[in-house]
């Protein structure tokens, strides 16, 4: 991970607890460059949605010190912080046409009417919706409000604008093409995103990095491809996508390699990312589109006998479980391409793959 | 369902899957028209809908609006004289012009249906109506029917005017005329201290007589005045009760809904306990130094003691309904508004105060109109300066027995309910109201 010299938002040693009891967010530590596009990803009670909120100013930090483009803003009030917010259901004003929600922070700082008129014009063209600004919130689809409430974030220009799992509502389509309209507006504009979501897909899809928080600690932090290749423990890469997961042994290491004794003995060569050395046990982690069927003999460090249990057609690809090591919950992907081999439940075959596919992690 | 009402272009309808007749008409499979069958079915369902509330209908028709009607009814109302003296009546109406005095047949027909009615005593009704258009006019018809029917001779012209020189005069005669139709308006002007004078024409009541318009003013203005109380006491609760924790909040609710489960009386006469000159509030008053005992307020038996008293006991009317519409506000419109740049006074104002109209306009609504028809408080805290309109309805009904004018008052303050509930729905719209 690359260093972040003169970071837009720092945290710094920030600790948070509601009941003075347990930590929700325990130490954490977080520079955001200017102008990156970075989601704070993890599950429900995870302390990402509590970490933009003290961001927001709508909590304050039980310990430690943020961070805004150099200053502590420990003490300035939300409304002073001149940062865009996007909400998990919009709260756009339901007493305000669409043209008053998006204009109404250039109308509390005083800007006069032409100029706010011509810069909520703006910003409703820039999210398609210029035609509708006379219609109420609830005369509008959801994707529709998604869109004002983005409108009424970004049109007073801040530098930072945070969004708490903005297309949560939104059917699965819908939300995929909002993910790249974000990301285009984003790059538009050039502003600081911080990004909120449970969803790995849209975190992936659409960020510069991605900090994957578990029990108030930043499990990870990186770029999308890194997280999903080399996930760095067992959380992350469980987290991210899906994996098949096979406990061990370490038995021996082999370079960057260990040999690991699977527990009903099959020995399986791995990346040794993170384990205690020989004695230890450990986690290995292995993405199911990675493994091939029936491979020639030698052609990959890890060849295993499989018998096929289930076999699901999902339409771009066909996805097996199959009973491995002694295991009967492993994933395998096999993409619908020409000439694909058919599985047939009940059949034995022979699955493997390639050493650095498998990582070994921390059990 | 909504889609087959609205009729298809005929092309569609052929190629439906009816199959039948092409003639524009949507048909089930068997041929029967769409319309018809979706038509049939809703009527199944209006006949059990409508079965449903025919009790509660008939009930209110029975108990309620029917009473009602024939109440208000009484305030256009006027047949006594048409029963008592009609020859008389008809007579008066076919041969004086207004001018001077009525011909002597006039006088001979009141004289025998006078003693026709004085013989079943039923003249005394003929009396009272009178009197309501003039004092004074019941003792001269009771005196004068006794004694003609006793010992006076005819001529009966004569006879009267010597029993009574208003017998003599043309003003006697216009409040007959004006007095025997059999609807009249007389009772509505009254109650706005307007009269027809003995030529018929509609003039002010005297200036000692007028006291209708002013207590309608009052009773606005009191209403008006325990509306806003209500709402300036009731908004802060309605937003503690909307925004505290789930422990707290119920037991502010308990505290709003006890009032609720005690007698109205119990708590007026609570507040007489309170605040009467010797009463609780003004004895810690001396007994701190704030008065002296010879200076005791008099909070009650006058418009304080009606405010005070209504405002307390209307208030969870006022809470309920705001309270239930704060509820629903969502707290992420404030962070929001915050986040935009408005102060936290600024963000309540634009953002939160607009989305709690529907519930002020409920609960405002809702203590005004209870307010304006509010009786038994008044009676009882009100002395003289605290009575609404309400208690002379209640005088009128009950003393007086002057139900004409009762009934135009009722159906005076009803219009004015109605002429607001019009108001407001224009302005508001009724169906932006909450009440929970």
């Amino acid at each position: 991970m690359a260093e972040i010299t003169d970071p837009f938002v720092r945290f710094q040693n920030v600790q948070k607890s509601y009941d003075g009891e347990t930590l929700v967010v325990k130490n954490l530590q977080l520079d955001i460059a200017k102008g990156e596009f970075l989601t704070l990803l993890g599950p429900s009670g995870s302390g990402k949605t509590t970490c933009l909120m003290m961001l927001a100013g709508f909590e304050s930090p039980t310990h430690g010190e943020i961070m805004l483009d150099g200053h502590p803003i420990h003490n300035v009030p939300p409304h002073k912080r001149g940062i865009g917010m996007v909400f998990q259901n919009y709260a756009l004003f339901p007493h305000m046409t669409v043209t008053e929600n998006v204009g109404y922070p250039l109308k509390v700082r005083g800007i006069g009417r032409n100029e706010m008129a011509r810069r909520v014009d703006r910003a409703l063209t820039m999210v398609e919706l210029g035609h509708l600004g006379g219609r109420r919130p609830a005369q509008l689809s959801g994707g529709q409000q998604q869109r004002v409430a983005l409108a009424r974030a970004l049109v007073f220009e801040p530098a930072l604008v945070l969004l708490d799992e903005p297309l949560g509502a939104l059917d699965k389509n819908l939300r995929e093409q909002m993910q790249y309209e974000l990301k285009h507006i984003h790059a538009t504009l050039g502003v600081t995103m911080v990004y909120v979501t449970h969803d790995q897909t849209e975190a992936l899809t659409m960020s510069d990095r991605i900090a994957v928080f578990d029990d108030g600690i930043i499990q990870q932090l990186d770029e999308p491809s890194t997280l999903y290749e080399e996930p760095s423990n067992a959380f992350v890469a469980q987290f991210i996508g899906e994996n098949n997961r096979l406990l061990g042994t370490v038995e021996s290491v082999d370079g960057t390699d260990c040999i690991v004794q699977t527990d009903n003995g099959d020995p399986i060569r791995a990346l040794n990312v993170r384990t205690t050395g020989p004695g230890g046990r450990t986690l290995m982690s292995l993405r199911p589109e990675r493994i091939s069927i029936n491979p020639n003999p030698g052609s990959m460090p890890n060849i295993l006998p499989a018998e096929v249990l289930e076999v699901i057609y999902v339409g771009d690809h066909i996805r097996s479980r199959m009973s491995v090591c002694g295991r009967d919950d492993f994933i395998v992907k096999v993409p619908n391409w020409a000439g694909h081999v058919h599985l047939r439940r009940g059949e034995k075959v022979e699955i493997g793959w390639f050493a650095s596919d498998c990582r070994a992690l921390d059990a | 369902m909504a889609t087959a009402q609205s009729a298809l272009p005929s092309g569609a309808a052929s190629g439906g899957p009816s199959g039948g007749p092409t003639d524009g008409v949507l048909r089930t499979n068997d041929g029967v028209p769409l319309k018809t069958t979706l038509r049939r079915v809703n009527r199944r369902q209006k006949i059990i809908a409508f079965g449903l509330v025919l009790p509660l209908f008939l009930f209110i028709l029975i108990t309620f609006l029917a009473p009602i009607g024939m109440m208000l009814f009484r305030a256009v109302d006027n047949p006594v004289l048409q029963e008592q003296i009609p020859r008389t009546v008809a007579l008066l109406n076919e041969t004086w012009d207004g001018e001077g005095l009525p011909d002597d047949a006039v006088y001979d027909t009141l004289a025998e249906e006078m003693i026709q009615q004085y013989k079943v005593r039923e003249i005394a009704k003929v009396g009272t109506r009178l009197n309501y258009e003039q004092g004074g006019l019941r003792s001269l018809i009771t005196s004068t029917a006794r004694t003609i029917a006793r010992r006076a001779e005819p001529p009966w012209k004569e006879a009267f005017i010597k029993i009574d020189e208003r017998w003599g005069e043309p003003e006697t005669w216009g409040i007959i005329q004006n007095a025997a139709p059999r609807y009249t308006l007389s009772f509505v002007l009254a109650a706005l201290d307007l009269r027809y004078d003995w030529q018929g024409d509609i003039v002010s009541q005297p200036e000692n007589e007028q006291i209708y318009v002013k207590m309608f003013v009052r009773t606005i203005w009191i209403s008006g005045l325990v509306t806003v109380l209500c709402l300036a006491l009731g908004f802060p609760v309605g937003y503690l009760l909307a925004n505290l924790p789930m422990r707290q909040s119920n037991l502010l609710m308990i505290l709003v809904l006890l009032p609720f489960w005690t007698s109205l009386l119990v708590r007026t006469t609570t507040w007489i306990v309170l605040l009467q000159t010797e009463g609780v509030l003004n004895d810690i008053m001396v007994w701190v130094g704030l008065i002296s005992d010879d200076g005791r307020v008099q909070m009650i038996y006058n418009q304080l003691g009606t405010i005070i008293a209504m405002t307390h006991i209307l208030l969870p009317f006022m809470v309920l309904p705001i309270f239930s519409v704060m509820k629903t506000i969502s707290p992420s419109h404030m962070r929001a508004a915050r986040s935009l740049g408005a102060t936290p006074p600024r963000a309540f104002w634009d953002v939160y105060v607009p989305q709690t109209l529907p519930g002020i306009g409920a609960g405002s609504i809702l203590v005004f109109i209870l307010s304006v028809g509010y009786y038994i408080t008044p009676a009882l805290v009100g002395g003289r300066t605290g009575q609404l309109i309400s208690n002379f309805i209640a005088y009128h009904m009950q003393k007086s027995l002057n139900w004409g004018l009762a009934a135009a008052l009722g159906g005076l303050l009803l219009l004015g309910v109605l002429v607001l509930y019009w108001l407001y729905n224009r302005l508001v719209g009724i169906d932006k109201m909450k009440f929970g």
